[in-house]
């Protein structure tokens, strides 16, 4: 039986089986608008259809440029239909990335959602031969362009229904054509080095991963979902298409980018995936709301929070508390943790993942302790997500859980993680060199982390990236990450980059949150005229020094990081950005293009200079350049004398 | 006087239609001081009309006439082929004619969707009584008047301030809302007294867009008031000067930046 080996076939299987249970819910015009799977299948074929009449090959690749809408989520799969390839790409890329991927790709159509879009599509066009047709959906502002390569979606959709009797058998052909080996999707790493790479995931990867990955947390078709991660990323592919499709859920899309919250908290999602800094910035809101409520609020949210980081998790995981407490705990529930649930829109949630990055370990417990089973996996594209994951009950901040079901872990002498799973890429797109260099004859793939497997309870621990950690000129063991989500802890600090491979200590650039370090300013009542002079103030310096001294008396008790501490630092002027080329898109810091980027701060800083000037180039949103000059402060910081040990085990 | 008495095509290749409305030689003035004095002007169906001039040259004031608050004391206004009669502001709102003002005139402690609700009253049919009761005609109304203001509220992009009191919105989205509030009067003829003043570059840009995709996607006629001469060279099909009450040029942007007695008027003249 083909049905159960690509996602058109479980589309068919789903409009038969619950054809009347909601597969897709977006809201437009302030209501809540919903697909049902038969209605969603009817638009697929439709839609599969007027890509055929308009001249889609099987194997040919299809761009996809816009946020989560219900529109590109079918398109995918009538992409899929009609044999071809769907590559989603970030929306947010400027016009010389996107230019990137589609040709790299070959792309010879490309479905985008509004003028923006086809403004940067328009403006890569010429560089493109193979990019014949640009599809749109909404189309303001689109009336003056030249059409004769822009259809709107909804127009392919009528030529599809209307050429329905004619190539009906054609789209039942290929849809039979699809087993387990096509291609179900190609996704383009954001990469942290380098031009991007198209990771080539077949059906098998996809749909045997979402079967295992739902099993493990036992979801049904009950779930509900609320895509806003961005499509081009694997994980909103496996929840979104992948797990929605094979258990038969829904999947909701925000009204805009900007009404995420509130959507979050009308949908009241069962399943729900966040990045750390997603979990950070609303305990942050919430801090900051708790600050400006009246004194008995205040009290009672400060006394009740003190419970529940004391017995919350225990009670969670359901360990033994004692009855006063369980009885205050139920207290708290109705009076605190609920309405703050209910307010973060995790009022249903049985199921939340983070992943990413390291989440920071009060946060974690804050979320865990309001009664959230939150949990922390560990995944990349080329798994198709899943390599590690925290079961149920066995949930700390530290870990990153252990191999998800059907994959296997081995831990190479470097130190280095090696995965071998149902999952593993097929290949990087006209890329064998690199594919060779990551995945062995065996299908082991190296995930370029460094990490242990701690023997008391089986679980993965990650250290840093393989290649970034280091030593420092004195031999003493040098992990960047490790110390910097120190740093990022405290919620005065956005983003933090530690340099020190090869030299004789660390220093480190520390961007402030303007969220948090604002508000404090605000309440004390210093007046700032930008990001920079913000940054600037001495008082905030102060402040930024006493973080990182916490962290160097806390990386003093660390035997095998001691020699991380950071002697030096100074406050960026700019937030790193992805637009400049400092971030990628999933926000991970570009290490040695920040290095070259900012070359002068990172000399200043071991040169013992106290100050540094400097001018640096930014870029806007629409892709024009400016520049910034500054003269910041570089400071010294405490360190805690240890006598540093060196390593051996991490290469 | 200016030539294009009757369709023409813009730089930009839309196709402009007859005369919508027209101004003929209107003199306004209170007491002894006078604000305007014999102006004569027209603006096409479908037209981006600019009206610019240094302080106190009286643009305001030609606005208010054209919405029916002041009513000038000499000349007449010609509507959509016939001459109309000295008028309410509401009246004159009944037509077809919404506004938006220089100093937002928006209540505050009503939320966006509520402040933009009251842009539909012109279009509300049901007594008082069927409102109060919310049977019958009202609830259609309502949901009629929402499905509108929805649509609105999606093109302005301002979804995610719905419910938000407007006296909480920064500067650049209350003139947002403003916006939205004359355009689901559904109106033929946009008046938009400085839709700019205060912006930063970003959100004139965003304004700007705004501006162009209302003319583009309903077809609204536009006759602004902006400063920002920028703006006004980039956005509009057709531009009047004025200079104390006094029309000093009228054409398209590139004929007025030649015309002598405006930059005169902008740049000083010795006397």
């Amino acid at each position: 039986m083909a049905e159960l080996t690509s996602i058109p076939g479980l589309l068919e299987r789903n409009a038969r089986k619950c054809g009347a249970r909601p597969a897709y819910r977006e809201k437009e015009f302030g209501i809540w608008q919903s697909w049902t799977w038969a209605e969603a299948a009817a638009e697929v074929e439709a839609l599969a259809l007027g890509l055929i009449e308009i001249g889609l090959n099987p194997g040919d690749h299809v761009a996809i440029v816009g946020r989560n809408r219900p529109q590109f989520y079918m398109s995918m799969v009538a992409i899929q239909s009609a044999g071809a390839v769907p590559v989603p790409v970030y929306q947010d890329s400027v016009a010389e990335e996107i230019a990137y991927v589609l040709d790299h790709c070959g792309a010879c159509m490309a479905i985008v959602e509004d003028q923006e879009q086809v403004d940067k599509v328009i403006e890569i066009k010429e560089r493109l031969p193979g990019l014949k047709d640009i599809l749109y959906v909404d189309p303001r502002g689109l009336r003056k362009y030249d059409h004769s390569h822009m259809t709107p979606l909804a127009e392919v959709q009528a030529l599809g229904r209307a050429a329905k009797g004619r190539l009906e058998d054609e789209l039942k052909r290929r849809r039979e054509a699809l087993d387990y080996d096509s291609t179900c999707v190609m996704l383009y790493t954001s990469g942290t080095t380098g031009r991007p790479k198209g990771v080539v995931l077949s059906n098998r990867n996809i749909i045997e991963t979402s079967k295992a990955s739902a099993e493990f947390d036992k979801l049904t078709e009950q779930e509900s979902i609320l895509a806003y991660l961005p499509m081009a990323w694997v994980g909103d592919f496996i929840f979104s298409v992948g797990q929605a499709y094979w258990c038969g859920f829904c999947t909701n899309c925000p009204e805009s980018t900007t009404t995420m919250y509130e959507n979050l908290h009308e949908i009241g999602p069962t399943y729900f995936f966040a990045p750390p800094r997603y979990f950070e910035e609303r305990i942050t809101i919430l801090t900051i709301r708790m600050e400006d409520a009246g004194a008995f609020k205040r009290g009672m949210y400060k006394r009740f929070m003190e419970l529940a980081s004391r017995v919350g998790p225990r009670i969670l995981d359901g360990e033994p508390v004692g009855f006063m407490d369980r009885l205050k705990y139920a207290i708290g529930n109705v009076l605190v943790y609920r309405p703050v649930r209910n307010r973060a829109g995790m009022s249903n949630v049985r199921v939340a993942y983070t992943a990413g990055e390291a989440i920071g370990p009060e946060i974690f417990d804050f979320w865990r302790s309001l009664g959230i089973n939150l949990k922390q996996l560990y995944g990349q594209t080329e798994a198709s997500v899943f390599i590690t994951q925290q079961p149920d009950n066995e949930v700390r901040a530290d870990t990153v859980g252990v191999p998800s079901p059907g994959v296997e872990l081995k831990i190479a002498e470097s130190g280095e993680v090696f995965y071998r799973s149902p999952g593993v890429f097929v290949e990087y797109y006209k890329n064998a060199e690199s594919t060779a260099d990551t995945k062995d004859a065996e299908g082991w793939v190296a995930t370029g982390d460094a990490g242990f497997i701690e023997e008391s309870s089986g679980h993965l621990r990650i250290i840093d990236r393989a290649k970034d950690v280091g030593k420092l000129a004195n031999g003493a063991l040098f992990a960047p990450k490790y110390v910097e989500n120190k740093l990022k802890f405290f919620p005065n600090v956005l983003e933090a980059v530690v340099h020190g491979a090869d030299r004789d200590f660390c220093t480190a650039f520390i961007n402030i949150d303007l969220t948090a370090v604002g508000n404090w300013a605000e309440r004390n009542n210093i007046a700032y005229g930008s990001y920079q002079e913000l940054a600037g103030h001495p008082e905030v310096l102060e402040t930024i020094q006493g973080h990182v001294e916490e962290v160097n008396r806390s990386l003093a008790t660390d035997e095998m990081l001691s020699g991380c501490q950071i002697h030096r630092f100074l406050v960026l002027h700019k937030e790193l950005d992805a637009d400049d080329g400092e971030l990628t898109r999933t926000r991970k810091v570009r290490r040695k293009i920040i290095g070259e980027k900012f070359h002068d701060l990172v000399t200043a800083l071991y040169d013992g200079s106290s100050s540094v000037s400097t001018e640096t180039e930014v870029t806007y949103e629409d892709g024009r350049k400016g520049s910034i000059k500054a003269t910041l402060e570089i400071r010294d910081a405490k360190t805690v004398p240890v006598e540093a040990k060196t390593l051996e085990a991490a290469e | 006087m200016n030539a294009m008495a009757g369709n023409y095509t813009t730089a930009d290749g839309r196709q402009i239609g007859g005369v919508m409305m027209e101004m003929k030689n209107i003199t306004l003035k209170f007491g002894g001081v006078t604000a305007i004095s014999d102006i004569s002007f027209d603006v096409h169906e479908g037209e981006i009309r600019a009206i610019i001039g240094p302080n106190g040259a009286g643009k305001s004031s030609m606005l208010n006439v054209i919405s029916g608050f002041y009513h000038p004391q000499e000349g007449e206004v010609w509507f959509r082929g016939s001459k109309r009669p000295a008028m309410k502001p509401y009246e004159v709102a009944r037509q077809g004619v919404a506004r938006t003002f220089q100093n937002i005139a928006l209540f505050d402690g009503m939320s966006t969707l509520d402040n933009i609700m009251t842009g539909r009253l012109t279009h509300m049919k049901a007594s008082m009584l069927s409102q109060a009761l919310w049977w019958g005609k009202a609830e259609r109304e309502e949901v009629e008047n929402r499905a509108v203001v929805e649509k609105i509220i999606d093109f302005l992009e301002i979804q995610h301030i719905r419910k938000t009191p407007v006296g909480r919105l920064p500067y650049g989205l209350k003139k947002r809302v403003e916006l939205a509030r004359a355009l689901v009067a559904e109106p033929k003829l946009l008046l938009l007294d400085e839709p700019m003043a205060g912006m930063n570059v970003e959100e004139k840009e965003d304004m700007s867009r705004f501006i162009l995709d209302v003319n583009d996607e309903f077809g609204t006629t536009i006759c602004l008031i902006e400063h920002d001469m920028g703006v006004v060279m980039d956005l509009s099909d057709r531009v009047v000067v004025m200079d104390y009450g006094r029309k000093i040029g009228d054409g398209t942007p590139d004929e007025v930046r030649g015309n002598q007695d405006v930059i005169d008027a902008y740049l000083g003249v010795e006397h």
